[in-house]
């Protein structure tokens, strides 16, 4: 009863001699349009939906990418100078964001993880909303009606779920936009994204699943989360799926445009697994030397996404100096705004702990609030008492 | 008014809910042509159509997960857990996400979800099919928490859950569906007593004895029984667990001066923990004597040959009354 036809023509990862080990292949079935020298290749199923991505959008994906390095560079930086809690890096997978990203529409709506900034960027999220939450000002940085983009989720992989049902509402609504959700390799071990799997396929949703695989789950390798191709799981549950080249922003966008169609034409859902790498740690508090290979770190340096691109549009006579100035002053722009909004980001009063717990009064909580009001007011200012209590 | 069942209630306020608001959608396992295992959603699929009263796959997890999404996207999903025992896998969902979001996303995104979960015991069911897990809930902000005890409060009940804009646990007393009482379709909802507010069920002056849910019908028994003994029960169905209506109680202790709490599940940590300290901080001057307890044991549900001894029945209510009151009971002689 499923409709499985990326499996014909090559697109899909999935079939019967696909049974290598899971992550050092990267030949065969990986489509790859852009070399990491910057060659473009040609491919007979993805080249015809990249045919409108001008010259000039080249350019623009590859100024997106560069800045939003530069806003992880920031934000990292922020971090360090005790501006920022903590910071998720996403150095190494601005093409998985961006070329992604880039497909959509603005009626179709994501749900992404805490390191999908590259793509909340995209989506239009404020730069000082980015850190909102890890600077400790709100649990999450953003209004998602207005952006179409739900907050990040630190839950791995509940995310999928939500997405699922989101695309079954949009199926009940009987409307052609589609959801998206954003999770890495170690989501795909947790019941929720494997259950999701199921409601997509079983409803027939139009729900895109897009798997950066990053690599590395804090300190454990993919392979300790599947013994096959994380595309490949998606064959069993009925869902065709696709193995792109994650550090190529045009393959990527590519496979995210063939799975749009496909969900919003009636044709269910789609698993996309990018293969990229966190050239980063997990977070700011993580520390990769402890886990994995210099050498590891090399060989994916050489494949970095945003180089390949800058060589292509070198290649193609379109790397000029007025284009790399035009990126370069975008990056530092966004990074100073971004600077500026942290640091003068108000802070959250202290009454705030109690604010939309619930939609409507609760008898419950207003007496809390009502006797720590009074508590604070004993000190008899109330900014200074809440910050000796901070304190303490 | 009209007579009906427990069950026949629920669906009956289903039914209205469903034709009320076209974002309402119902979701669960075997509520489609079966009608659900108590066959609450009897005819409901029939009437409404697949889209609208949903046969999920099994895994709760997916249905509490894709009910958010479903909330996302605008629509007020009534989820029905199977089986108290069974609502675990879907935890997470409910206490990291549905009790959350509201509060992550400073007030955008609201999750009017209902839970339906036939809880307790009384049915001579195998494991995970009886149990009460009220408490994890009541623990969680931002959920609400309500258990019914009557055909009538189901009937409107359900529908004030669907309602309201937060998410809502409603737990239904499944050894109770059977039972029939009177029902008021007409009923207006916002005149309808809020689903906040405990209610006393029979006014008394000597104690006050606190229900909900299954034990209410059997608080009432009790309070019957021991009028006969010259002694005037005041029993209260809380309905709602979270927040608990401590006006209510407060008013009641006050005028009675001792407090008996009774529920199925365990003692530690369960509600009358909560209302038994509440009430002591509140009215400590008006207490005569210390609250009792009368509860399941703190043990897994029992095997269904031993589960009244578990459940709390009538003569041991009797007997915590009987503590309350300082007459000769079971732990006379006993200290504390």
């Amino acid at each position: 009863m499923f409709t499985d036809d990326a499996g014909k023509g090559g697109i899909s990862a999935g079939g019967p001699g696909n049974s290598e080990n899971s992550t050092r292949r990267t030949g065969g079935d990986l489509v790859q349009l852009i070399t990491p020298a910057g060659e473009r290749i040609s491919h007979p199923e993805f080249d015809p939906w990249l045919q409108d991505v001008s010259d000039e959008q080249l350019g623009s994906l590859y100024e997106d990418m560069v800045v939003i390095r530069r806003i992880d560079a920031e934000a990292t930086a922020l971090q360090r100078q005790g501006e920022l809690a903590l910071w998720p890096p996403l150095l190494g997978q601005e093409a998985s964001q961006i070329g992604s990203a880039r497909a959509l529409r603005d009626d179709d709506f994501v749900f992404p993880s805490y390191r999908d900034n590259g793509v909340a960027y995209c989506r239009g999220v404020k730069v000082e909303d980015l850190v909102r939450a890890w600077r400790g000002n709100a649990s999450a940085g953003w209004d998602p009606f207005t952006v179409n983009v739900a907050t990040q989720q630190i839950i791995i992989g509940a995310q999928s779920l939500h997405a699922t049902g989101y695309a079954m509402g949009i199926q009940n609504d009987g409307a052609d936009c589609v959801a998206v959700a954003y999770f890495g390799d170690g989501a795909t071990s947790e019941g929720d994204v494997n259950e999701a799997m199921v409601f997509a396929a079983s409803f027939q949703a139009p729900v895109v699943f897009i798997c950066q695989n990053n690599h590395w789950a804090i300190s454990e390798p993919v392979r300790l989360q599947s013994h096959i191709q994380l595309a490949d799981r998606a064959s069993g549950f009925g869902i065709p799926s696709m193995r792109v080249d994650g550090n190529d922003v045009l393959a990527v966008m590519a496979a995210t445009r063939i799975a749009l169609d496909r969900a919003r034409h009636g044709g269910g859902p789609t698993f996309i697994e990018a293969v990229t790498y966190r050239m980063g740690p997990h977070t700011t508090a993580d520390d990769p030397t402890r886990y994995r290979d210099a050498n590891e770190l090399e060989d994916w340096a050489a494949k970095d996404p945003i180089s390949r691109v800058k060589s292509l549009l070198d290649r193609k006579g379109l790397l000029t100096a007025d284009l790399e100035a035009a990126v370069a002053a975008k990056a530092d722009a966004v990074a100073k705004e971004l600077r500026a909004g942290t640091i003068n980001m108000p802070e959250p009063q202290p009454l705030d702990i109690f604010k939309h717990v619930y939609s409507t009064p609760n008898s419950w909580l207003d007496r809390q609030q009502d006797h720590y009001s009074r508590y604070l007011a004993s000190f008899g200012d109330p900014a200074e008492a809440a910050s000796e209590e901070g304190a303490r | 008014m009209t007579q009906m069942t427990f069950a026949r209630a629920i669906n009956s306020g289903l039914r209205k809910s469903l034709e009320n608001d076209p974002k309402v959608i119902l979701m669960g396992e075997d509520i489609g042509a079966l009608g659900g295992v108590f066959r609450v959603t009897d005819g409901l699929q029939k009437d409404f159509g697949k889209h609208r009263v949903v046969d999920t796959p099994l895994a709760e997890s997916g249905i509490m997960g894709t009910a958010v999404g479903l909330a996302y996207r605008g629509y007020r999903p009534v989820v029905e857990i199977q089986f108290d025992g069974f609502i675990y896998p879907a935890f997470d969902q409910i206490v990291s996400q549905v009790a959350k979001m509201h509060y992550r996303t400073q007030g955008a995104v609201k999750m009017p979800i209902t839970i339906r979960v036939p809880f307790g015991g009384g049915i001579g069911s195998p494991e995970h099919h009886s149990e009460s897990p009220e408490a994890y809930f009541t623990h969680t902000s931002g959920l609400r928490v309500v258990s019914v005890s009557n055909p009538q409060d189901a009937y409107t009940m359900i529908q004030q859950a669907i309602a309201s804009d937060d998410p809502v646990l409603y737990f239904e007393p499944k050894r109770r569906y059977h039972d029939k009482g009177e029902v008021d379709e007409t009923v207006d909802l916002s005149a309808a007593l809020s689903m906040e507010k405990a209610r006393v069920v029979i006014e008394g002056n000597d104690v006050t004895l606190v229900a909900y849910g299954p034990l209410v019908k059997t608080a009432r028994d009790a309070a019957l029984a021991a009028a006969d003994e010259g002694v005037s029960v005041e029993v209260i169905d809380l309905r709602s667990l979270a927040p608990l209506d401590f006006t209510t109680l407060e008013a009641s202790v006050r005028k009675t001066g001792r407090l008996v709490i009774t529920h199925e599940a365990g003692q530690s940590g369960g509600l009358g923990a909560e209302v038994a300290a509440s009430i002591t901080e509140r009215c400590f001057y008006h207490l005569e004597a210390a609250p009792v307890r009368v509860t399941g044991f703190d043990v897994p549900y029992p095997y269904s040959k031993l589960e009244m001894h578990h459940l709390p029945g009538l003569d041991r209510i009797l007997d915590g009354v009987d503590r309350a009151l300082g007459r000769p009971n079971s732990l006379s002689g006993l200290e504390g």
